[in-house]
This record gives structure tokens, C-alpha cells and sequence, in this order.
């Protein structure tokens, strides 16, 4: 067998330029796998790296009423939750999965906001405990953040974020400590922050981005959630945010503070009247954590799915190669007829001359795919380059290149090989 | 008996024609004989060769080496008899001109499947049994004519076959090389080798113990060898380039001429 390699390497040595005219048919094809696969999987890298983030690694977790996000809003009555507390916030942070906890409520006034003549319909408000602009990674862009004081003396503040601060304040530039209008009562604007590492979309073919977002055109407005009552009329449920301990915990971070929330409000799934007081409580109210994770994963699905077609393409060019590895070597074995003939007169079997030919074929293709291999890699860099798109070269895509290539030799170089095999000893020796 | 020839007849088929070029072959050769082969150009000589060789197969008859009957045996069991019983020396050596003397040699060794070192030792020992020890690692194209015909016996004796068979040996070579050829030989029948070898040359069919003429196919055995000689070379003279494959008759056998 090594014998045969050292042979091939002889005989595509011999040949040089026929050699590379051979491969480049499996060069080409392979090259253009692996780019597609190496842009595929850049993509891909990036999309979870966006989703996931790498400073705001946090799981929200929400409530939700069936399958729709709950929020009771202004126009509906409150409800007989249970309200978070600071042993349930210790409890989901004794979760080895967890590093930080914070807990906001979120609701939207239709009346929104108004700041002078400017009205702003359909606000989102958020309720922050102390931790929230912590955990979810916001910093200080001017003013400052609420202070205990704020809290114990029902300060009527606002904190807002950057997209709220331009639209409600529509270019002004000093506006803090501006009083604005909600609900007919006056708060103050006490701070501007922002996120740190938000998600910024850098993927821009995928339509399906923006449906992962929390995209709010008016932007969020802060207060403390102590004046959340004052505000909407009656208590919102909490929604939880946690800071995992790492990417991969995400997912069960986010499901163990769920299944402690759940257990707390007494979630169920009952409808009906055939309930006690408590159990109407939670019926049909379910916290979810949002798991990020797997709306990576369906993102790139998406990416990858639309990339497969592509590989099929490429794939085309690959049996192209083979057909033109199989006519170089039926050439090779009607060139070596005498050889052939020679070999056989010594002893040599079926077999051996099979085996001489397909490994020839073999190694043929299988330096190729190397070469193509290369090749790709190069092209992926360029196509990166050119077109802003990262690269993640898969080393599972490199090998099943080589593997695939050889075994194209084999396919395609099995009908010459038997050919030549199949030569009669003095036919072949007389053949000049 | 060594190898036994019985009624054997060859045809080849040109067009719808059946061309004779053996006809009622029958041939015994004894162990450790020397035998000449002498015809002329188309007698059908290379062919009876080759069916020694076990490289082609009679139309007709049977043929036994060594006790085996060579028409019943299948592809695989034909190779290993080429490869343990028969070596083969050609007129124009066909050496692998990109492999090393070494690994020429090897060659059958290689299909015998000899562990590598074992093969090793062998070679370098057929090598020196034809006296070019030290051109172990020269390739064909920096041996001369009379160094690649022995690179080719070294090639031949070395799986220790029965028989020699060789297809002029001397006829591409210059007549000191050919004597070195057939000093060889003559080593190799001593030690005990079988030896079968074609050749136009009264001189090197000298060497022979015994001469088996052909003519048209047929077999003339015995005495009155010298008359039919000098009536067949005045017939058909030698061209140079029917030396190179002269088993067919050119003029009847246009099928095969193709590929002279």
C-alpha cells in the first residue's frame, strides 16, 4: 500500500502540469465548499454572538399568559399575585447557574409622555429594582441613576434611554432636570443611559433579525418600580432578570429561575371554576425564560439553510472533477498498457493492478482536496474582506473535504482501474 | 518432465480468418535443460514462448508445468505460476525506467508478498548473482544495454523460478554484452536452472544443449537443423525491426502487425 502511494507520488511527479489540470476540477469544487462552509459558519458564530452578547449575558425571564407576553397594561384591573420579594431574589441567587439577579415590571401607557407640545403615544415604562441597570448592562450617558433616597421618598424621577431621550426630546440638548408630563403628574428627568454591547446587527441578509429584538421605536423610560402603583394604578407582575455564570448555563439559569418563580406564584395550567382561591391565582400564568440559545439556533438554521443550496452547486463542480480524473486515467492506463503487461507476466494479480490504479486515482484527488482545501480557506478570507463577513474555518468541513475527494478517486477512478486490471498479460505486453 | 506440450495449436483470428500460427506443437523439456528456440521472423516461435509462459493461452491441446495442467488453471492461480515458476527475460528489457535497479528486481517479490526486509536481501543477492552489486540504486536510463538486460535476469531469478525464459535476449544488445548474457546463462544452467530462450543466432543457440527449430508453426526437431537454417535466412532476412516482436507471421497476420 505505502509502495502504491510512493508510486502515485512517482507517476503525478511525472505528469506535473496533467497532474494539476486533473485536480483542479476537485480543486475548484472543493475551494468553493469550503468558503461557502467557512462563511456559513463565521455567520453563524456571529449571529449567537450578537444574540448571546458578550457583555449583556443576561436571561430574561417573563411572564407570559398562554403564549403572549403578560402585561396587564392601564386598561385592565390588576392581579392577586404575589409579590416578588427580597428571599426569593437570595433564593434564585444561590443557583450556581446565577451571578446576578434583578427584577423589573414592565407596562405601556397609551397616553404616554409629553414634554412641552411633544407627545409621545405608547410608551414602554419599566419598573428597575436597584440591580437591573446593573445586570442588564446599562451605563450612564448623563445625569445619574436613582438612589435609595429616590426610592424610600417616592421620588417622582425618570431615568430614559438614549432612543427615548431623542425621541421625546427631539434634538434638545439639556435636558436634564426637565420636567415631564405623565399622566397628568409632572416627574423629572434625572439621567440617560444606555446599553453597553447591545445587540448591534451586523448579519444584514436575514430578514428574520429584527424578530429577535426588542425593537421599541419610542424607546424606554425608567422608574423606580417603588412608584410603579402611583403610576399605573395597581401592582404589575415582576419579571426577573438574571446574569448567568457563563454562556452555556444560559439555558438552565434561565429554566431553574422559571421553575422558581412558577413555584412561588403557583403556576398551573388549570381553566375553569373547579379551583381553590389559590390556584385561580396562577392559572394559565407561566414565567418562561427566554432562551436565547435556541433563538440562535434557529437563526442559523435559517442562514445555513439557504447556504446548503449552495454547497449543492459546488458539488456539481466535484463530479465535473471526477469525470475528468476518470478520463486522465483511462489515458494513464492505456499509456501504461506495456507496464501493465509486464506486471502481469511477473506474477502480478488482478488485485495489485487494481489497487496500483485506484490509490493512483486516490491519491490524485485526494491532493486535490488538500490543495482545495487551501485554496477555500483563502478564498474565505478574500470573500470576508470583500464583502464584511466572518470567517470560522471548520475543521470537521476540512477533513470531510479530504475524505470526500479520495473517495471521488475511487469512484471515478474505479471504471479505468479495472481496465487496466483486466488487460490480457500478452495483449498488454505486445501493445505499443 | 519439467513442461510438457501435447497437440498444442494457436490461431488468431483476423478479420473472419483464423490464422494458424501454431499447429500440433509437441514439446517436452526436462528439468535443468538449456534449450534453444530457432526460427524465423513469424514462425510462431514468441508465441509458443508465451504459452510456456503462461502469458497466452493454445486454441488447442494441453499443456503441463510441472505436473499442473496450465488450461484448467484460473486468472489467480495463472499469476502465482508466473510469478514462483517462470521468469522472464525480454529482448527489450522492459524495465520500470522510473524505479531503481532495487526495486525492479523487488517486483516480484512485491506480488509474492515478501516482507520487506526479507525482499531486501534477496534482491541485493540476485543482483550480485549478475554482478552489478554496485549499481543497486541506479535507475534504467543510467545503465547501460548489457547492465539493464542483467538488472532484467537478476529480475527474473530472483523468486528462484524453475524456468528462464528468454525472448532474445542478446538482440538489442552489442556482442560483448551478449557474451556477458550468455556467460551468465550458462551460470544460471549450472546451478540448475531450466532455460528456455529464443534466438535467430547460430552462435548463441550454440550455447544451448539442445536446439527446437520452428518453422510456419511447426516444430523440427533432430538433426539437418543447419540445412533448414541457411534456407530460412535466405528466404526472409532479418530486418531490424521485426526483431522487436516476431511471434505472428507479418505478412498474414495484419491484425497483430498493428501494434509492431
Amino acid at each position: 500500500m505505502i509502495e502504491n502511494i510512493r508510486l502515485s507520488f512517482q507517476g503525478i511527479w511525472a505528469h506535473k502540469m496533467r497532474s494539476f489540470l486533473t485536480m483542479l476540477g476537485i480543486i475548484i469544487g472543493i475551494a468553493a465548499i469550503i468558503a461557502i462552509v467557512s462563511t456559513i459558519k463565521g455567520t453563524s458564530e456571529q449571529i449567537k454572538e450578537n444574540l448571546v452578547g458578550t457583555g449583556t449575558n443576561v436571561v430574561k425571564v417573563e411572564l407570559y399568559q398562554g403564549d403572549w407576553n403578560y402585561t396587564s397594561g392601564d386598561s385592565q384591573g390588576g392581579n392577586k399575585l404575589p409579590v416578588f420579594n427580597d428571599s426569593l431574589k437570595d433564593e434564585i441567587l444561590d443557583l450556581d447557574e446565577v451571578t446576578a439577579v434583578a427584577s423589573y415590571r414592565m407596562g405601556s401607557l397609551y397616553n404616554g409622555i409629553m414634554y412641552g407640545d411633544n407627545l409621545v403615544n405608547n410608551t414602554t415604562f419599566v419598573g428597575v429594582d436597584e440591580d437591573y441597570f446593573s445586570v442588564m448592562g446599562y451605563s450612564v450617558k448623563k445625569g445619574r441613576l436613582f438612589t435609595e433616597h429616590d426610592r424610600k421618598n417616592f421620588n417622582k424621577f425618570v431615568i430614559l434611554d438614549t432612543v427615548a431621550a431623542d425621541v421625546l426630546f427631539a434634538g434638545e440638548k439639556d435636558y436634564i432636570g426637565k420636567t415631564v408630563v405623565i399622566k397628568n403628574d409632572a416627574y423629572v428627568v434625572i439621567g440617560v443611559v444606555e446599553q453597553q454591547d447591545s445587540f448591534s446587527p451586523k448579519v444584514e441578509n436575514l430578514n428574520d433579525w429584527y424578530t429577535y429584538y426588542y425593537n421599541d421605536a419610542s424607546g424606554k423610560y425608567f422608574v423606580t418600580d417603588d412608584i410603579w402603583p402611583m403610576l399605573f394604578g395597581f401592582d404589575e407582575p415582576y419579571n426577573v432578570v438574571v446574569k448567568p455564570r457563563s454562556t452555556e448555563d444560559m439555558t438552565k439559569a434561565g429554566r431553574k429561575t422559571a421553575d422558581i418563580l412558577n413555584d412561588y406564584i403557583g403556576a398551573n395550567d388549570k381553566t375553569g371554576g373547579d379551583m381553590s382561591e389559590e390556584e385561580s391565582m396562577g392559572a394559565s400564568l407561566k414565567y418562561r425564560s427566554e432562551d436565547l440559545l435556541e433563538k440562535a439556533k434557529a437563526l442559523q438554521e435559517v442562514s445555513a439553510s439557504t447556504s446548503k443550496q449552495l454547497i449543492w452547486i459546488a458539488s456539481i463542480s466535484l463530479i465535473v472533477g471526477g469525470i475528468g480524473v476518470m478520463n486522465i486515467m483511462l489515458v494513464s492506463v492505456t499509456e501504461r498498457t506495456r507496464e501493465i503487461g509486464l506486471k502481469k507476466a511477473l506474477g502480478a494479480r488482478k488485485g495489485v493492478i487494481l489497487a496500483q490504479f485506484l490509490t493512483e486515482a486516490a491519491v490524485l484527488t485526494s491532493l486535490g482536496g488538500m490543495i482545495g482545501v487551501g485554496a477555500g480557506i483563502g478564498l474565505a478570507y478574500i470573500i470576508s474582506d470583500v464583502a464584511k463577513t466572518p470567517v470560522a474555518i471548520s475543521g470537521a468541513a476540512i477533513v470531510v473535504s479530504v475524505v470526500f475527494s479520495m473517495v471521488i478517486g475511487i469512484v471515478f477512478g474505479f471504471i479505468p482501474s479495472v481496465k487496466a486490471a483486466n488487460l490480457n498479460p500478452i495483449d498488454a505486453l505486445r501493445y505499443e | 518432465m519439467l513442461l510438457e506440450l501435447k497437440n498444442i495449436y494457436k490461431n488468431y483470428i483476423q478479420g473472419n480468418m483464423d490464422v494458424p500460427v501454431l499447429k500440433n506443437i509437441n514439446l517436452s523439456i526436462e528439468e535443468g535443460e538449456y534449450v534453444a528456440i530457432m526460427g524465423p521472423s513469424g514462425s510462431g516461435k514468441s508465441t509458443l514462448m508465451n504459452i510456456i509462459g503462461c502469458i497466452d493461452k493454445p486454441t488447442a491441446g494441453t499443456y503441463f508445468l510441472d505436473g499442473q495442467e496450465i488450461n484448467t488453471l484460473k486468472d489467480r492461480e495463472l499469476s502465482f505460476v508466473r510469478n514462483k515458476q517462470i521468469g522472464f527475460v525480454f529482448q527489450t528489457f522492459n524495465l520500470m525506467p522510473r524505479q531503481t535497479a532495487l526495486d525492479n528486481v523487488g517486483l516480484p517479490l512485491q506480488y509474492a508478498k515478501v516482507p520487506k526486509r526479507e525482499r531486501k536481501r534477496m534482491c541485493l543477492e540476485a543482483l550480485d548473482l549478475v554482478g552489478l552489486s554496485d549499481r543497486v540504486s541506479f535507475k534504467p536510463t543510467q545503465l547501460s544495454g548489457g547492465q539493464k538486460q542483467r538488472v532484467a535476469i537478476a529480475r527474473a531469478m530472483v523468486n528462484q523460478p524453475k524456468i528462464l525464459l528468454a525472448d532474445e535476449p542478446t538482440g538489442a544488445l552489442d556482442s560483448k554484452s551478449g557474451i556477458q548474457v550468455m556467460e551468465l546463462f550458462r551460470e544460471l544452467h549450472e546451478r540448475g536452472t531450466t532455460i528456455i530462450m529464443i534466438t535467430h543466432s547460430d552462435e548463441i543457440a550454440s550455447h544451448a544443449d539442445r536446439m527446437v527449430k520452428i518453422i510456419d508453426g511447426e516444430l523440427i526437431t533432430g538433426d539437418g537443423i543447419s540445412d533448414t537454417e541457411s534456407n530460412i535466412s535466405n528466404e526472409q532476412p532479418e530486418s531490424e525491426i521485426m526483431h522487436t516482436y516476431d511471434g505472428i507471421n507479418a505478412d498474414s497476420v495484419g491484425q497483430e502487425v498493428r501494434y509492431e
